[in-house]
């Protein structure tokens, strides 16, 4: 990469940043609103209504571009057929969540968005993701630019172990090679936007491992959110969570998911009902896993068109 | 009421009661008479026959007292109990039987003039007063470095390569590096001989030793570093490439400082295993009894060879001079281990 390259990229990487925290109070505000709504109801409320509940930004416009968009895409582990010609758009400024049962790609499936698919030895790939409208699989791409902007967080938070907080967070900059000038402004905003700087400002310095496991996860995002993704994908990050550190880390992503586009796999239908837009319901019966139906959250868990979704979704199977 | 909550004590309803030990002291008094009695009248003699009747007896008391007590299982759990407690104390009783010897006969000829003087103006039969093995301390501390300069990082990579870059030829690389461990040190240092020395015309030097002991500590930091970085998660190496990261920087940034007090583990049982061989060195160091400063040219010495040397000579004197050489190398050792442990964990992030 050459040196003008690098300060160009800054640059960007500052004007982003500073439309991100304009914005960010407005999310906190709205935020704030949305957990007093919830708080009224009861808890026996239906998870149609609970999406309902929620601003959702379905049909509005979108200002942030194409983003990622994967076009037919299969996926083989060895000569098991895992995923079969999935297809799904991923705007900017939405939350999508996958549900499905276990086993049925959702995973395989993210995994296949950043390129981290090609790293298990037997995997198997067809069809196409599209980045900003160029294939990320396209011979010659620089698979680590792919991954800057095509973030991921893990299902088990896994911050540097020999690194401090602070370094954990700026990790992606050394990690590839961005350099940066002002890396404490940097730091303050991503902990800011991960939720979770007042709780770790006065301790940067501790190691990553001397959090508890809410906040090492948030620790993660904060850290994927220092290179400045477009897209951010998230493989169950609550799953080894308590409910306190998970309604955390839903307000982040509601926060988060004004400024990049989020796709979050869960298992809890709570979870895809109160933070995604878009939530796309995966099934496998024996064979590879499909998509079986995409729409709104709200549509999905109110009026689905299939009967599998609505089986799975009012909780009959799976 | 919360008097009464006060009043509660700790209690340790598991710990044994006075009857359980009067009773277990009772067994043990009866594994040790009966031990007595068998080895009084019968063939078995002695300090060993004693040993493996007191053995017998044990798992025999121990596991019918059980069975009295409780049922078969227990009796079980008895017997294996004490098996295991009575191998886990034939390795200390090893370890500190060969700590006492060499405390017992090195530890009264230590002074610290043995390290300012070498033994070029000194015979090995005079007193101990005379002499010394400073000439040894440097030689092995001449190779020593020498081999470990070169097999830590070839170690470390050849690791790197095994687990990391998963190359096509991992296996054969791993297949070749634990025959490589099987090699008998004074193969190690005939190759050597053989190569450095007569095919090369190179003559007895510290750093054709430093390359027989590098043979032999490869393997050692390979197969340790090898373990060691398989033990990092790969969810690490995951985060790291999600985020941008090229693989080289992902080991360089990620891996390598997760797995650092590993590593340096691997490095000293490298270290371990090579310090004390003599075979190797008796080929390729020459020997000497003077300081030799110069690691690429000339004779040296070394303690493995300061200590088979002094036993050669065999005059009381002299094998006190090879207990004092293995007495100073033991500490010598020791000090370095603690010091490469505390380097190591000086800066452990994880929990």
């Amino acid at each position: 990469m050459s040196n003008e390259n690098i300060s160009d990229k800054n640059n960007n990487r500052e004007e982003n940043m500073s439309q991100m925290t304009g914005k960010q109070e407005t999310a906190t505000d709205r935020n704030t609103s949305n957990t007093s709504n919830t708080k009224g109801a009861s808890a026996t409320r239906s998870l149609g209504d609970v999406a309902a509940g929620r601003e959702a930004k379905v049909g509005k416009a979108f200002t942030g571009g194409s983003g990622l968009e994967a076009r037919g895409v299969h996926a083989w582990f060895g000569k098991k057929h895992v995923l079969q010609d999935i297809s799904l758009e991923f705007a900017t400024g939405t939350v999508t969540a996958l549900i499905g049962p276990s086993g049925c790609g959702k995973s395989t499936f993210i995994r296949t968005l950043n390129r981290m698919h090609e790293f298990i030895p037997t995997a198997a790939l067809a069809g196409q993701v599209l980045l900003d409208g160029k294939d990320v699989y396209e011979p010659g791409v620089d698979v680590t630019k792919i991954r800057l902007k095509v973030g991921m967080v893990f299902q088990k938070p896994n911050p540097f172990p020999s690194m401090t907080i602070k370094e954990n967070v700026l990790s992606g900059l050394k990690l590839s090679q961005i350099k940066i000038q002002n890396s404490d402004e940097l730091l303050e905003s991503c902990l800011r936007r991960a939720g979770l700087w007042d709780e770790v400002k006065d301790r940067l310095n501790e190691y990553g491992g001397s959090l508890s496991g809410g906040q090492q996860q948030r620790l993660c995002i904060a850290r994927s959110l220092a290179v400045n993704p477009q897209v951010l994908l998230m493989d169950e990050p609550c799953s080894a969570l308590d409910p306190g550190s998970t309604l955390r880390i839903e307000e982040t992503i509601r926060e988060l998911a004004d400024t990049m586009s989020i796709v979050i796999v869960t298992h809890n239908m709570q979870q895809a009902a109160r933070v995604s837009d878009y939530t796309g319901f995966f099934l496998s019966d024996g064979g590879p896993g499909r998509l079986i139906e995409v729409a709104s959250t709200v549509e999905i868990f109110t009026n689905p068109k299939e009967k599998r979704t609505e089986d799975y979704v009012s909780g009959r199977f799976g | 009421m919360s008097q009464a909550i006060l009043d509660v004590k700790p209690e340790y309803p598991w710990k044994l009661t006075p009857k359980d030990l009067v009773t277990d002291f009772l067994g043990a008094l009866f594994t040790l008479a009966s031990t007595l009695a068998i080895v009084g009248f019968s063939p078995l003699k002695g300090k060993l026959g004693f040993a493996i009747t007191l053995i017998f007896m044990a798992v025999i008391t121990t596991t019918i007292m059980s069975w009295i007590k409780l049922d078969r299982k227990a009796a079980f759990n008895s017997a294996t109990t004490v098996l295991v407690y009575v191998t886990a104390s034939f390795v200390i009783i090893a370890l500190a039987s060969v700590l006492y010897e060499i405390i017992r006969l090195g530890a009264p000829g230590f002074s610290f003039s043995i390290f300012s003087n070498d033994m070029s103006q000194t015979a090995s039969d005079m007193p101990l007063t005379e002499g010394g093995l400073l000439h040894a301390v440097i030689g092995t501390a001449y190779i020593v470095t020498f081999a470990t300069l070169i097999s830590t990082p070839i170690g470390i990579l050849t690791a790197l390569y095994i687990v990391e870059v998963k190359g096509r030829f991992a296996g054969l690389v791993r297949f070749f590096v634990q025959a490589m461990s099987g090699v008998p040190s004074i193969v190690a240092g005939l190759f050597i001989f053989a190569l450095w020395m007569i095919q090369l015309g190179n003559a007895y030097s510290a750093v054709a030793g430093g390359f027989a002991l590098t043979v032999l500590m490869i393997p050692t930091v390979a197969r340790t570093a090898e373990e060691v970085l398989k033990l990092i998660p790969s969810d690490l190496r995951e985060a790291g490439l999600a985020l941008g990261a090229t693989q080289w920087r992902t080991v360089a940034m990620v891996v390598i400082p997760a797995a650092r007090s590993g590593l340096i583990t691997a490095v000293i049982l490298g270290i371990a295993r090579v310090v004390g061989e003599t075979a190797p060195l008796l080929l390729t160091i020459g020997g000497a009894d003077a300081i030799n400063l110069n690691p690429t040219q000339g004779n040296m010495s070394a303690f493995p060879y300061y200590v088979w040397k002094n036993l050669l000579i065999g005059s009381e004197n002299a094998i006190s001079r090879a207990w004092l050489g293995v007495f100073v190398l033991m500490i010598v050792v020791l000090v370095f281990f603690t010091l490469a442990r505390y380097l190591g964990a000086a800066r452990g992030g994880r929990k």
